[in-house]
């Protein structure tokens, strides 16, 4: 068990998909402008990854080395389009604020390199912890930023105000904005780790 | 500092030229419009640029100090000048609060963020004015109007000659040039005269602190653009003394594209980079959602600089040319 | 090899067949809802299925919208118009304007739009705030002439530092109310309901509340 926890925090700090990998950056900048998207958008990549790293871990040696790339992106495109057709039917509100970034958790590189560099090497169990703690440390982030965003921008956190809307600098939610927060989140991100090696 | 002994390339002779020796002299150069300034706007463009230095100062002492941990950079008077370029860029009556804003993003984000001067990608004033533009769009476009009679105090807005490009050119024909080249139709503190910036530019070409190239490819490109379209289509949106006398343009050509740091190093580069913030600047101006193109444009090309100046390499004395 | 990918393929296939049965029926209701929501913020109590009895009325420019026609028992009280306009800063902006029966605009929803966030966007609500009436179209009556921002010469306030996104908007609202005239002259050639007279009366008081 100490070893899924330990792939589980690797995940979420080690590894952290954004702010140590930077991977997945399209939607990481595109879809969090308010905290309430960064994290759906990290739930649904969270859901993606765990159902894709299950499935790949559990067909790897069924699915040819030839045609393993593939075979990941059907797999993975289909919890996508599950996922698009979830949100649609029972949250379309925030289905239509992530818009086209939802059918594109097919192209983010967090999903296909964890299916190659994890799922398709490790047991099943292992790629599970795996999933939820990439997908953690995606969230954490993407709503980190969001949150960062929507306060600066907008002076609200999930939509609760912290300082009257007209003191907020719009820059920060406009595209801008998730290049220089994303950037300071980093900086913070890894000087925090670095202080605890 | 550090204890350390430095070898440095050549040159190793001195001339005497230090920072805090142009940056005075820069500061000299802005005296012309500061005054035009002052008379356009009287009390409110001494408070802003005041504030504005006084905040730059302080949010570099305090960064320099607390966060970054070093002995705080204040002596080289760089935190001086871009806090009155930014004062220049904004409108008379700006709420403090938002200039404050804008100081700590310039000092803060452009440049400390980078590792203070000579590190610095953009050039602070004009990335903190475009923070400012795009964050407040509406406080910083509410110009004061400046009729010559004592309605400067009153904070009426008015259009500028760039917003009226945009919306109504047929009321650019009415336009009293010689009035633009003075000074007296709004806009930011310092842009009012493109005379008074000129007397900067000379000034500073006397001192030796730029070169011309920089500041005249940037004019010349505008207003051969702008000619251009003008002898195609005789539209009033296109003349071409009306782009060089209006907005920024002055101000940003002479004051902020030729920043040190964030411009190119060879004569070449020079070139180069003017050419484009002149083209920039009227493309963005004529076509663009935005009145105003130059502040864009400057930082675009501040973004190439490194790029230009890999280009731009002069060739190594002595280095083997081979033969192919 | 063939064979495993295309297992694979026939699995998932399988799979997200079963997912779309599954969901069909509540994204359509979704959709069907927010059409819905849309048509009841903006016109008055209805009992009839506006969605049902819609039809399209063309606008004179070789285009048609849909327009949903609201009754309370079997009398008209107001029209849903979908409308559009696609000079706006992103292109296109689509809106639901409401009118009652005297040419007064009751509400509206915009349906979708790509405006800049906390500029454009402002236009789901700068429009119909109550409490401040330069910049509300709640109410105004469209018969009048069309609404444009005061910056065009009209009395509209524009969204602060958005002329664009409020020309476009307003451009969607006339649009709405072209295609309104038409369709109430032709509710309204058979029926006796309200005269001339009694219309004209109406819209002054809706001015005088206006202002």
């Amino acid at each position: 068990m100490n070893k899924q926890l330990k792939i589980l925090i690797n995940g979420i700090i080690k590894e952290n998909p954004i702010f140590v990998l930077l991977l997945g950056m399209c939607p990481t900048l595109a879809t969090t402008s308010s905290a309430i998207n960064g994290m759906s958008m990290g739930l649904a990549t969270m859901f993606v990854l765990i159902s894709s790293n299950t499935v790949i871990s559990l067909l790897k040696n069924v699915i040819p080395d030839l045609v393993r790339i593939p075979s990941f992106i059907v797999v993975i495109a289909t919890f996508v389009t599950i996922i698009e057709m979830l949100m649609n039917a029972y949250v379309p509100a925030l289905a239509e604020s992530l818009g086209i970034f939802i059918p594109l958790i097919v192209v983010n590189c967090i999903v296909l390199g964890r299916a190659e560099s994890f799922a398709s090497k490790n047991g099943v169990l292992s790629s599970i912890f795996d999933g939820v703690g990439i997908g953690l440390g995606f969230t954490l982030a993407l709503t980190l930023l969001g949150a960062s965003r929507e306060l600066l921008g907008t002076g609200k956190i999930f939509s609760q105000t912290i300082y009257p809307e007209q003191y907020g600098s719009l820059l920060f939610v406009l595209a801008p904005g998730a290049f220089i927060v994303l950037g300071f989140l980093i900086a913070i991100f890894n000087k925090l780790q670095h202080k605890k090696a | 500092m550090e204890q350390k002994l430095i070898v440095s390339p050549s040159p190793h002779i001195h001339s005497g030229d230090t920072i805090q020796k142009n940056m005075v002299a820069v500061l000299i150069a802005l005296i012309p419009a500061f005054l035009v300034a002052l008379y356009t706007f009287r009390l409110d463009a001494l408070l802003i640029t005041a504030l504005s230095v006084l905040f730059c100062v302080g949010f570099e002492y305090l960064i320099v100090r607390f966060v970054m941990k070093k002995e705080p950079t204040i002596p080289d008077g760089s935190a001086i000048i871009t806090g009155v370029l930014l004062a220049f860029n904004v409108p008379a009556g700006l709420p403090v609060w938002i200039l404050a804003l804008g100081c700590l993003f310039a000092i803060g984000v452009v440049k400390l963020s980078f590792g203070g001067l000579g590190n610095n990608i953009f050039n602070p004033a004009i990335a903190g004015r475009i923070f400012l533009l795009i964050s407040f769009p509406a406080q910083m476009t509410s110009w004061p109007a400046t009729a010559i009679a004592d309605t400067a105090t009153d904070a009426v807005s008015s259009a500028t000659v760039l917003g009226l490009l945009k919306q109504s050119p047929e009321a650019l024909e009415a336009l009293p040039l010689q009035q633009m080249f003075l000074g007296l139709e709004p806009g930011s503190l310092g842009e009012m005269s493109a005379a008074a910036l000129l007397l900067g530019l000379i000034f500073l070409l006397w001192k030796k602190v730029i070169t011309w190239h920089i500041p005249v490819t940037i004019l010349g490109t505008v207003a051969l653009f702008t000619g251009i379209l003008f002898l195609i289509d005789p539209l009033p949106q296109y003349n071409p003394l009306i782009h060089l006398f209006s907005g920024g343009l002055m101000l940003g050509a002479i004051f902020m594209a030729t920043d040190y740091v964030t411009s190119p190093l060879t004569k070449k580069g020079m070139i180069i980079y003017g050419v484009g913030i002149g083209f920039v600047t009227v493309a963005i101006r004529l076509w663009g959602a935005y009145p105003e193109g130059i502040s864009f444009a400057i930082l675009l090309m501040n973004a190439f600089t490194p790029l230009i100046n890999s280009y731009t390499t002069p060739k190594r004395f002595g280095e083997v040319v081979k033969n192919g | 090899m063939f064979l495993s990918l295309s297992l694979i393929c026939l699995t998932v296939a399988l799979l997200l067949a079963q997912v779309n049965k599954m969901t069909a029926t509540p994204i359509a209701e979704a959709k069907a809802m927010k059409l819905q929501n849309a048509i009841r913020e903006v016109v008055p109590a209805f009992d009839n299925d506006p969605v049902a009895e819609a039809f399209r009325m063309a606008d004179g420019s070789g285009d048609s919208l849909l327009v949903y026609p609201a009754k309370k028992g079997d009398e008209l009280v107001g029209f849903a118009i979908n409308s559009y306009s696609n000079n706006g800063f992103n292109g296109k902006i689509q809106i639901m304007v409401g009118f009652d029966m005297e040419h007064r605009i009751i509400n509206y929803a915009v349906l979708q739009h790509a405006e800049t966030p906390g500029l454009g966007s402002k236009m789901t609500e700068w429009f119909r705030d109550a409490t401040k009436p330069g910049q509300s179209i709640i109410g105004r009556d469209l018969s009048q002439g069309a609404l444009t921002v005061t910056r065009d010469g009209g009395n509209v306030d524009a969204i602060t530092a958005s002329t664009i996104t409020s020309r476009a908007f307003l451009e969607a609202v006339n649009r709405a109310y072209a295609i309104y005239s038409g369709s109430r002259e032709d509710a309204l050639s058979g029926a006796t309901t309200a005269t001339g007279k009694e219309t004209e009366g109406i819209t002054k008081k809706g001015g005088e509340h206006n202002e």
